[in-house]
């Protein structure tokens, strides 16, 4: 039982998937009422499990291929969690538009094992399976509405672009096995470790695995795919996108720069802070000349994957821990925001464009102050949670002595202030143009709320998060 | 009983009227004649609450006091300290003054979303109580930016034609200005061995380099907030569009916060760096007063002609500060608490005109006189105590200045000393041209006198315009000790500046 317990998370996940898949082909009437409270069931069951090895010991197994530390598990954790919640905002959506099917769910949950297997794979190919699994769930999801030309055309885009993104993933794979002779993370630390310095194949590995990361994370100039795939896709997947995903690429990060490459450090470092002041800059920048809501939140997603690298390419432990807490405040936020679209959004109606935001806080004042909870806190204005991310990665790069980065990402997050409070003057100073009535929906009601006041309310225990995010990243070099 | 207030005092007066917000923020809709009752109980007391802390106050000792201290991110080193010393608890005093008279003007002109607007200024007094307050200067900058978003609301939603751009502007610039400051402040808190402690910033051995950069960041997030030539334009904007309650608001303290940042952060922390750039400060400051005033003169907008006027009367403390004295250190400060007063009071007799007429171009008026009569007194009580003359707060801060800068250098003496004619000019010429002549225009001849409402506020506004005028003592002698220490560290020395 020790044996497959680090990934007793996976394979009730995996398994749950299997049974959803078939139950709805046999009693497809009757279990369609159960299908999203089982999905949901699975999900903090997987994540109960998850919790109990918090505390063991970290253990490899598989002959090296997975490992199960307080790392995986404090990331599997956030990705049950943040997948719970991505479904319950979408229950209606994917109601309302005809594919509340059993596929929805499935793919949505070999997703989830995928990124589980990301985040606690001690070996570049278990590591680049849970990527594909991921990926070839994502592209499926969003392809789902077949008659959408919108969704096929992001799904198409994000295919390719996607394929070639792994080619160069495993490209770079294949040369620090040429550099290390080894696919195992810790061992290609260690031969590392003992090679000389600049050695070019392993820097050459180093180019292809980094743009590979990249293009997940979606930092410029790998990020041509974002803006299309969340504007195409429906809104329920690219809810599922923004989140969840972010975090576990974010989580590759770690596995294979952090724990992988560390005696290349030098190098990533160089590379991330052109990653890292490209993306503030072009998200933010081109984020202000959006009309459609979804691609600026596109835009948006870019620039704080930019912030998110600031954390990471400090080289140190407590900058990896606010790199990661950034990363969760950032998922939350975009949850939030996506679930006003969501909200907004009905039968036949999809409230996409900025306009559509127009006079909000007159037709309903409470769903317009947790809106602008969200953009204040993606913005990184105090009291919001979002400030205190925002301070973490900025503090993580003083630390490391990136003062001009530091300067950069603060003017640069100026900038994005614009266009966030573009939407907050939507909302509150204009009259609206859409008289048509919210909906009810009382779950979702319920879900705003605590996601918009959890933005101003996690600020005092902005703390104990952080000693979370603490406590994942303790044992990394 | 004393004791606990002692240590409990500060946090009422910063959470009080950020809870009394919130509830009327959940209420509003449902209990729309709750609102200004709970709003001006709210502002009431907090106001109370604040007043013992004048009688509490030891004010031979330049320490700390009413101090607390509770952890409150460990992670990131960030404590939740308060405390005041004689500089700040007459910042503190005048902000829950201020709110209680902004509750009471927020008469029947606010008409639409009156629930939101109370809720703004409750939650905005908290926070700009705790600004002057925080002892951690994380704590600082989480109170100094969290001001932006009500602001932000007010003038974006009760404000004139043009409030979206002047808002923007607003928040845009400010934030601009700050976020350089979070840098600074970061860079000090791995200096001075991770703690954001502000007292622990005080005594590093800082190099050349870093002491100037650092009041640099200083300088551009408090110059702007002050603001001073030449990153002054987005305030006209603001107040002309900004509605009665938040131009009060914005002159009365938020512009204040600049000049307090200098005394509280970059003259202790940065003092070599601040004596080298001295020259700098002096420049703009008298520029602010010379050339900002002769601006003044020529507006035809009564809040444009005060917000200028307000540019060059924050000149004058700036010019205060950095002449290194201890005359005209506390002359600045009493100018800051006068100015206070006293543009709070001109705002609200141009909020009351406005409330009327719906106009404030001066060409719109003449001869309110005739049918204003006891308007026309505190305005004149107003616009003297703007001009600077004897008998009003407004003398007592020129004149220490003044008799500052003639110690430092008689030029500095002689261009500071211009806006006693500039000021008057402008001040009394808008003065004349509303208030007195005959009655021309048929709009002017249907006014009626101020209601009772308005007369309260104006009336406290002009007995505390005369007090400070009259008797300054109780204020200067509150922050004598604290005002010398300040001169006195390592590395500033007493008299004589050193442009």
């Amino acid at each position: 039982m020790a044996y497959i317990t680090p990934v007793l998370p996976e394979i009730i996940v995996l398994t749950m998937a299997c049974v959803i898949l078939l139950a709805d082909l046999f009693w497809r009437r009757r279990f369609k009422g159960l299908m999203y409270g089982v999905s949901q069931a699975t999900l903090v069951g997987a994540g109960f499990a998850a919790y109990h090895m918090l505390g063991d010991a970290p253990t490899v197994i598989f002959h090296g291929m997975v490992v199960g530390d307080r790392l995986s598990a404090i990331f599997q954790i956030a990705i049950f969690m943040l997948t719970i919640g991505v479904l319950a905002y979408s229950r209606t959506y994917i109601a309302e538009r005809g594919v509340f099917r059993s596929e929805y769910f499935v793919l949505a949950l070999t997703g989830v094992v995928g990124m589980c297997v990301m985040v606690s794979a001690a070996h570049f190919l278990s590591l680049y399976l849970g990527l594909e699994l991921l990926s070839l769930s994502l592209y499926a999801l969003i392809a789902m509405q077949r008659d959408s030309i919108g969704a096929t055309e992001a799904a198409m885009k994000y295919f390719v672009l996607g394929a070639l993104a792994s080619g160069l993933l495993l490209y770079g794979m294949s040369m620090l096995y040429g550099a290390t002779g080894s696919l195992r993370i810790t061992q290609v630390a260690s031969v590392l470790a003992t090679l000389p310095p600049h050695n070019l194949v392993a820097t050459l590995g180093l180019v292809f695995v980094l743009s590979g990361l990249a293009f997940k994370l979606g930092a410029v100039p790998f990020h041509m795919w974002i803006p299309d795939v969340y504007e195409g896709a429906p809104t329920a997947v690219t809810l599922y996108v923004s989140t969840a995903p972010k975090v576990a690429a974010f989580a590759l990060f770690l596995r294979l720069l952090v724990e992988g490459l560390h005696g290349l450090s030098g190098a990533w470092q160089e590379m991330l802070v052109m990653l890292a002041v490209l993306s503030m800059g072009v998200g933010n920048v081109v984020a202000i000349a959006q009309t459609n809501m979804k691609r600026m939140l596109a835009y948006s997603a870019i620039a704080h994957m930019g912030f998110l690298l600031m954390g990471v390419l400090s080289a140190r432990v407590g900058g990896y821990a606010d790199a990661l807490f950034y990363a969760l405040v950032y998922a939350f936020m975009s949850l939030g925001a996506f679930g006003i679209i969501i909200l907004l959004s009905r039968k036949g109606f999809e409230a996409e464009r900025l306009e559509d935001l127009r006079g909000l806080h007159r037709r309903s004042p409470w769903y317009a102050w947790m809106m602008l909870l969200f953009m204040f806190s993606m913005a990184g204005i105090p009291p919001t949670i979002g400030f205190y991310a925002k301070l973490a990665v900025i503090q993580a790069a003083v630390s490391a002595g990136f003062y001009g980065l530091a300067v950069v990402a603060v003017l640069f997050s100026v900038i994005g202030a614009f266009y966030y409070l573009r939407i907050v003057k939507l909302m509150f100073f204009d009259a609206p143009v859409d008289a048509a009535p919210l909906r009810k929906a009382g779950d979702l009601r319920w879900l705003l709320s605590v996601n918009g006041v959890a933005m101003l309310l996690a600020a005092p225990w902005a703390g104990t998060l952080i000693a979370i995010c603490r406590a994942a990243v303790r044992g990394l070099p | 009983m004393i004791d606990v207030y002692r240590h409990i005092a500060l946090s009422i007066a910063i959470w009080l009227p950020i809870a009394t917000g919130l509830v009327i923020l959940a209420l509003g809709g449902r209990a729309p004649g709750l609102v200004r009752p709970l709003g001006t109980a709210g502002a009431g007391i907090t106001f109370l609450a604040t007043v013992p802390l004048w009688g509490l106050f030891h004010a031979h000792s330049f320490a700390m006091q009413f101090g607390e201290r509770i952890p409150w991110i460990p992670a990131f080193h960030i404590n939740y300290a308060l405390g005041l010393d004689g500089i700040s608890l007459p910042l503190v005093m005048l902000t829950s003054f201020i709110g209680v008279v902004v509750v009471i003007a927020a008469g029947p002109a606010v008409k639409e979303r009156v629930a939101e607007y109370f809720a703004a200024f409750l939650i905005m007094e908290g926070l700009m109580i705790g600004v002057f307050c925080a002892l951690d200067a994380m704590l600082f900058y989480v109170f100094w930016e969290a001001m932006l978003i009500p602001m932000f609301l007010i003038i974006g939603i009760w404000g004139g034609p043009n409030r979206v751009y002047a808002t923007i502007k607003f928040f845009l610039y400010t934030f601009l200005g700050s976020v350089l400051m979070l840098i600074a402040l970061l860079y000090l808190h791995f200096e001075a061995g991770e703690t954001f402690n502000i007292a622990s910033f005080y005594h590093l051995p800082l190099g050349n380099t870093p002491q100037i950069l650092i009041f640099l960041a200083f300088l551009i997030a408090f110059a702007v907030k002050i603001p001073m030539w030449p990153v002054h334009t987005w305030l006209p904007d603001a107040h002309v569009e900004a509605p009665t309650g938040g131009s009060v608001v914005l002159a009365a303290i938020m512009l204040k916060m600049g000049a307090y940042g200098f005394v509280r952060f970059s003259l202790p922390i940065v003092p070599e760096a601040s004596h080298e750039l001295a020259g700098l400060m002096i420049t703009l400051s008298l520029i602010a007063i010379v050339y900002i005033g002769l601006v003044a003169l020529v507006q035809d907008d009564m809040k444009k002609l005060i917000a200028y006027s307000s540019i060059a009367h924050m000149g004058f403390v700036t010019l205060g500060i950095f002449l290194f004295q201890n005359i005209a250190m506390e002359g600045a400060l009493v100018q800051m608490i006068s100015h206070g007063f006293v543009s709070a009071g001109l705002f609200l007799c141009v909020g009351v005109l406005y409330d009327r007429l719906h106009s404030r171009a001066i060409h719109d008026y003449g001869g309110v006189a005739n049918r204003m009569p006891i308007f026309a007194a505190f305005m004149m009580l107003f616009a003297m105590a703007n001009a600077g003359l004897p008998g009003t707060s407004g003398f007592v801060g020129e004149l220490f200045v003044i008799l500052g800068a003639f110690k430092a250098d008689f030029w500095y003496a002689v261009l500071a000393a211009t806006t006693l004619i500039s000021g008057a000019a402008y001040t009394l010429w808008m003065y004349k041209r509303v208030i007195f002549g005959a009655v021309t225009k048929p709009a002017v001849a249907g006014l009626s006198d101020v209601t009772g409402r308005e007369l309260t506020f104006l009336a406290v506004l002009g007995v505390a315009v005369l007090f400070l005028g009259l008797w300054p003592a109780p204020l200067l002698h509150v922050m004598a000790a604290s005002v010398h220490h300040l001169l006195l560290r390592p590395g500033v020395q007493l008299g004589g500046a050193t442009p």
